[in-house]
């Protein structure tokens, strides 16, 4: 009982910064919104027993990816956006949401599983199948990464071509 | 007790949000961060299938490895869109999304 409590505390913050981040008209808020909503995904891997996925959460997204998201706001000119308005067709867009989430939550009750009670996975186990079997994988994974800051370093170096301004 | 459809649920609100942040916010920065929803939002189903589903150890370990990859693709995919945001930014001035239409046909 204890656990679903936390749970909810969990999901509260989740979908509040989740709602944060699609409704604020200011974006720091919206950053900030989106750094609590994945601090609650990591409250979500503590209670599922995964405390290394809770840590590089934490860690990568909660640190890396919304520092950087702050970087690129910076970089930009804060006041072109300082109020921030919809697309105009901003009901279709909530329709489709809406549609979704219908199909997600009706696929979700209707789908026949076999379920037992909650059980973390040894993480022993998962070392083991991360550099076993998912071996080739993690490589490819390590040269994602560095094509992507290869790629990115090109991307914004300024060059003497005729096209930059 | 938490069961599966509690994790099956939240997934499904978090990601329709990150949904409509796609396809309603003009701000390229608001896209990235509602992509960064929804890309939680599969995160925290694979989770719950992972500690529910009555399948063997190593199979349940799939579901961490996934969150794993999951984790580091988001990062790259982040870094790249930033540094093509930039770019743009740095070259129309403007980050808004309906601005950005020059492959449009």
């Amino acid at each position: 009982m204890t656990s679903l409590v936390f749970f909810y505390l969990a999901s509260v913050i989740i979908l509040g910064g989740g709602l944060t981040v699609i409704l604020s008209s200011n974006i720091i808020y919206a950053a900030l919104g989106l750094m609590a909503s994945l601090i609650g995904v990591a409250g979500i891997f503590i209670l599922s027993f995964a405390p290394f996925l809770a840590l590089v959460q934490i860690l990568i997204y909660g640190g890396a990816i919304v520092i950087v998201i702050i970087f690129a706001l910076m970089l930009t000119k804060l006041e072109d956006f300082r109020t921030l308005s919809d697309h105009k067709h901003w009901p279709i867009a909530l329709i489709a949401s809406l549609v979704t989430l219908g199909t997600i939550i009706a696929a979700a009750f209707y789908t026949p599983t076999n379920l037992v009670s909650r059980r973390g996975v040894d993480f022993d186990k998962i070392a083991h199948e991360l550099f076993s079997q998912w071996a080739i994988p993690f490589e490819v994974a390590s040269l994602v990464l560095l094509i992507a800051l290869m790629g990115g370093v090109i991307m914004v170096r300024k060059t003497n071509s005729r096209d930059d301004k | 007790m938490i069961e599966l459809t509690h994790f099956q649920i939240l997934s499904g609100f978090l990601f329709a949000i990150g949904l409509y942040g796609v396809l309603a916010r003009r701000n390229a920065i608001l896209v990235l961060m509602s992509i960064e929803l929804m890309l939680n939002a599969v995160n925290i189903n694979l989770i719950g299938y992972s500690i529910f589903m009555n399948a063997s150890e190593s199979h349940r370990a799939l579901g961490h490895v996934i969150i794993i990859f999951v984790i580091t693709v988001a990062a790259a995919e982040l870094a790249l869109a930033i540094a093509i945001i930039l770019r743009l930014y740095r070259n129309k001035s403007s980050i808004n999304t309906d601005d950005i239409n020059i492959m449009k046909w």
